[in-house]
């Protein structure tokens, strides 16, 4: 979290955004295996989690390269046009 | 304290570690290589915890996609080994005490909460427990999320495409 607030850089603000998901992931598997193991209900929203961050990074890294081609480059205190 | 513990502690710490670095690096290149490490090391908790199939699908997905698919992007927009502009210091020290004050919360929330003894009846999840109960429809089954996410993955997919695409021949067109 605290890279997410802090990276300059869209990209590295992209990773910081999986490690968080990632640290989710950790905590559903585990409250599963621990808590409730005769279901499997925190396994397969894991599973999704996995499936819709890789989609979103996708989608990410697609938005990324339209951005550097508009402003040749990729820092997000220079794509400030909505401000006011 | 036994070697599974130890174990636990070794791989915990190797995650935190990697994470750390990987959201304070100065050169981009080397800040995605310690997400790999972070990422292998999820992994292996995973396998730690007797979860073959998700540290599989976290291997291929997450390392061999995702961190793939970055690395990409970092040399299609050129900047690769230069380091990266620091920010500014009055938002480095409010996102550190932002990122404090949720581990303090979380901290507090797990330590104060009274964790009950679950029922011993422990499912086995090996994989054809899970691709049953992935395709089921009865009570359980997660055949409905299945096929969503299988639409959601082609909608992203023609999206990114249509994001960044280039409009090449609409330019050429328009300068003569």
């Amino acid at each position: 979290m605290y890279g997410m607030l802090t990276r300059r850089n869209v990209i590295t603000l992209l990773m910081s955004i999986e490690l968080i998901l990632n640290s989710v992931n950790i905590n559903f598997v585990a409250f599963n295996k621990y808590l409730y193991p005769e279901k499997l209900e925190g396994l397969f929203f894991t599973i999704f989690i996995i499936t819709i961050a890789a989609a979103e990074a996708a989608v990410a890294i697609a938005i990324i390269i339209n951005l550097y081609r508009s402003h040749q480059s990729i820092d997000v205190d220079d794509v400030n046009e909505l401000k006011w | 304290m036994d070697i599974s513990q130890i174990i636990f502690y070794c791989t915990a710490t190797f995650i935190l570690v990697t994470a750390f670095l990987a959201v304070t690096a100065a050169k981009i290149f080397r800040s995605t290589i310690w997400l790999l490490f972070s990422l292998f090391g999820i992994a292996s908790l995973y396998y730690w915890m007797d979860l073959q199939f998700i540290a599989a699908v976290q291997t291929v997905v997450y390392v061999g996609g995702i961190v793939v698919l970055i690395i990409f992007s970092i040399f299609l927009t050129h900047k690769a080994n230069d380091a990266m502009p620091k920010p500014p210091l009055i938002r480095q020290v409010l996102a550190a005490l932002a990122s404090l004050f949720g581990i303090a919360l979380v901290l507090h929330l797990v330590y104060h909460h009274v964790f009950i003894t679950p029922p011993t009846t422990i499912i086995n999840a090996n994989i054809d427990t899970i691709g049953f109960q992935l395709i089921s429809t009865e009570k359980g089954g997660y055949s409905l999320p299945f096929e969503l996410a299988s639409i959601l993955l082609l909608a992203s997919l023609i999206g990114c495409i249509v994001i960044a695409m280039r409009q090449g021949t609409a330019k050429v067109n328009s300068v003569d």
